[in-house]
């Protein structure tokens, strides 16, 4: 029946299992871009929308004119384009890497996805429970960087579970929100760079790596 | 090198059962189903391979219910990561006769 054929076959054959089954490897390179264009694009429209008066380059105006009446206005824009952004992201991410995974002939939704998935939601939930209690003390200006650590965390704890260059972008997340937490008035900016041009870097890499070449 | 292959493991002759080994080394413990996706095969013919790893204590089982469904999850032993590693090894010596 089913015996087993050359070394070099069974080589083979063990390492595939083990990859497949210990690591989430439909995760597709194009998710990372097409998300990372999407925060750009959600982020150049908050910009402009905040009259694009360098006020994202000032600390001081920033702390003077970013006051409570100022945002209250612009409260319900900045929201909307941001769960439209997370929305759009989230979709085109799943898209691209359920078409990889057909592409691989696996199912999209296995133990490994589930054990991504949970172990990068545990920073996930903490880091926007802590958004919520930094809003709830008038602290917005951290709330840039708070996202873009608990996220750089929560990329390194899923790393595990999938592709290696995960960690490497969870690390520069976490540079990043550490110099924008330094940088208070450039929240913006680091978090377009953050969400933006990171996961279009890093999503260009594992296209590279592991998409383009194969048959 | 006749003499090699007399040496080959029994348990690991089935693809099905080398399959099996490779899923456990690297996870902590695996279900029914997780391993029946994974290796593409039938419930009775897994689970025969399973029962001959069981007995030969190269794997635990471990019965619980998810509800009202029963639950069966799979976990390699000591014993069984020894083999695992020994056959590892005899396919390295294979391979390297094989290139002389």
């Amino acid at each position: 029946m089913e015996q087993n054929q050359e070394p070099i076959q069974q080589i083979n054959e063990i390492r595939n299992l083990m990859e497949r089954s210990s690591r989430f490897i439909s995760l597709s390179g194009l998710s990372g871009i097409s998300a990372g264009i999407i925060a750009l694009i959600g982020a150049g429209v908050a910009f402009f929308y905040l009259d694009f008066d360098q006020r994202y380059f000032d600390i001081n105006r920033y702390f003077t004119e970013m006051s409570y009446q100022k945002l209250g206005s612009s409260w319900l824009f900045i929201t909307t384009d941001a769960i439209i952004v997370l929305a759009l992201a989230l979709f085109s991410g799943i898209y691209f890497t359920t078409l990889k995974a057909r592409k691989q002939g696996l199912k999209v939704w296995d133990n490994t996805a589930r054990r991504m998935v949970i172990n990068l939601f545990i920073p996930l939930t903490a880091g926007g429970v802590f958004c919520l209690i930094l809003l709830y003390h008038h602290l917005v200006f951290l709330m840039a960087p708070a996202t873009l650590i608990f996220y750089g965390l929560a990329l390194i704890n899923a790393s595990k579970y999938t592709y290696h260059e995960i960690r490497v972008l969870g690390i520069s997340e976490i540079i990043l929100g550490l110099m924008a937490s330094w940088l208070v008035g450039y929240g913006l900016l680091f978090w377009a760079v953050g969400f933006g041009v990171m996961h279009i870097f890093y999503g260009m890499m594992m296209f590279f790596r592991y998409e383009s070449v194969r048959k | 090198m006749k003499e090699i292959i007399s040496k080959l493991n029994k348990q690991f002759e089935s693809r099905i059962r080398l399959g099996i080994m490779s899923v456990l080394m690297v996870n902590e413990s695996v279900d029914f189903n997780t391993l029946k996706e994974l290796l593409d095969t039938t419930d009775g013919n897994l689970a025969s391979h399973l029962y001959a790893l069981e007995r030969n204590s190269l794997l635990e089982v471990r019965k619980q219910f998810v509800g009202r469904k029963p639950n069966t999850r799979y976990k390699i032993t000591e014993s069984g990561r020894f083999s695992f590693r020994e056959h590892l090894n005899y396919l390295e010596k294979l391979m390297k006769n094989q290139f002389k």
